[in-house]
């Protein structure tokens, strides 16, 4: 990075971050220099989570349990072993379920304490998930807030909410949409939205047939 | 798609009882801003060397998140980060790990490497904050940015 010091700037020292940044860069100096934390450490595991894993990793585990009925038995039997089986692991990602939607059923997932979330298929929660009106409201009124983001469900449908803990952690097993017949993992794949895995979604087919 | 943010695209019929709403997003960057990318390492990193269990850490977010919403403070999930700072120090503390007078120290003593390092130069903070409360002028020891 230069600096073209030339111009005419008039302030000759750096901005102070903001109080927050500063905090963390405290904490940060204090734990490194006890040997605590390594500062490599901490910069990899931002690099994963900013790269590396996040909803593709999800919707690799949903096309294949579409195109494979072994792979769909073992997800839902024991969700963990699936999905280390597709090389996905670690934090979060202990003691995952994952429910699958049907023509009856539809799962919707919340953390109503905090933000549990199954970090290794699907990244870290987006704000919203965070957000206290979605964690109280997707309990209350999973149908109101399903529609709030565009998926009104016919009364039939039984809604399931699930609240995820430090303990457990779900993944919704969207449906596959019909059109998509002798379609590619990868194709399928490209199909799958965090928001579908999640549950305030359902998954449907782009409207211009450019499937892979 | 009807978003919450604008809620007068909301069908009137279906916006009769006023509920909180929750902001959308469109799968913007995980991180906001580099501390809470930080802030997030820092508190994976202390529980997998086994300073606090997740479920610890979940816990006491849960308890920091609920005493927000207490206060009144609303909780669009913008100040997420935040609270979790806010409880990464409190276990810091707990575990005996730093503590809140060496946090403050320390966040004052990088104020004040920002305040008098000229542009272009790395910030750095003089080395021995910590255990030679004195000032010192002793070689200075760099940090990365």
């Amino acid at each position: 990075m230069t600096q073209d010091l030339s111009q005419a700037h008039q302030h000759e020292h750096q901005a102070v971050p903001s109080d927050l940044a500063l905090r963390v860069k405290a904490l940060e100096s204090l734990l490194v220099e006890k040997g605590l934390v390594d500062r490599a450490a901490l910069d990899a595991l931002v690099d994963a989570y900013e790269h590396k894993i996040g909803p593709r990793n999800g919707a690799r585990v949903v096309a294949r349990a579409w195109s494979d009925p072994a792979y769909l038995r073992r997800l839902l039997n024991d969700a963990d072993a699936a999905i280390s089986e597709m090389g996905f692991g670690g934090m979060q990602g202990e003691h995952m379920v994952v429910v699958e939607n049907t023509a009856g059923v539809h799962n919707l997932v919340v953390c109503t304490l905090c933000s549990c979330y199954p970090w290794p298929v699907l990244g870290l929660p987006p704000v919203w998930y965070k957000s206290a009106p979605y964690r109280s409201r997707a309990v209350i009124d999973p149908r109101g807030v399903l529609r709030e983001f565009g998926l009104q469900l016919s009364e039939e449908v039984e809604v399931r909410v699930w609240d995820s803990t430090a303990e457990v952690r779900y993944l919704v097993l969207p449906e596959r949409p019909s059109g998509t017949e002798g379609w590619s993992d990868e194709a399928l794949s490209a199909l799958v939205t965090r928001d579908a895995m999640i549950g305030v979604a359902k998954i449907s087919l782009p409207r211009v047939g450019s499937a892979a | 798609m009807i978003t919450l943010s604008q809620p007068d695209s909301i069908d009137g019929t279906e916006n009769i009882t006023p509920a909180p709403s929750f902001p959308q997003d469109d799968g913007g960057p995980v991180f906001a801003e580099p501390w809470q990318a930080q802030a997030f390492a820092l508190a994976v990193k202390l529980s997998e060397q086994g300073h606090f269990t997740w479920k610890e850490w979940t816990m006491a977010l849960a308890d920091e998140l609920e005493k927000a919403a207490n206060r009144g403070e609303p909780d669009d999930g913008s100040h997420y980060y935040e609270h979790w700072l806010a409880v990464l120090e409190r276990l810091v503390a707990d575990q005996g790990l730093s503590d809140p007078a060496a946090m403050l120290a320390r966040k004052e003593a990088w104020a004040d490497a920002y305040r008098h390092t000229p542009h272009g130069k790395p910030v750095e903070l003089p080395t021995t904050i910590e255990r030679h409360p004195a000032p010192s002028t002793k070689p200075q020891r760099r940090e990365i940015v």
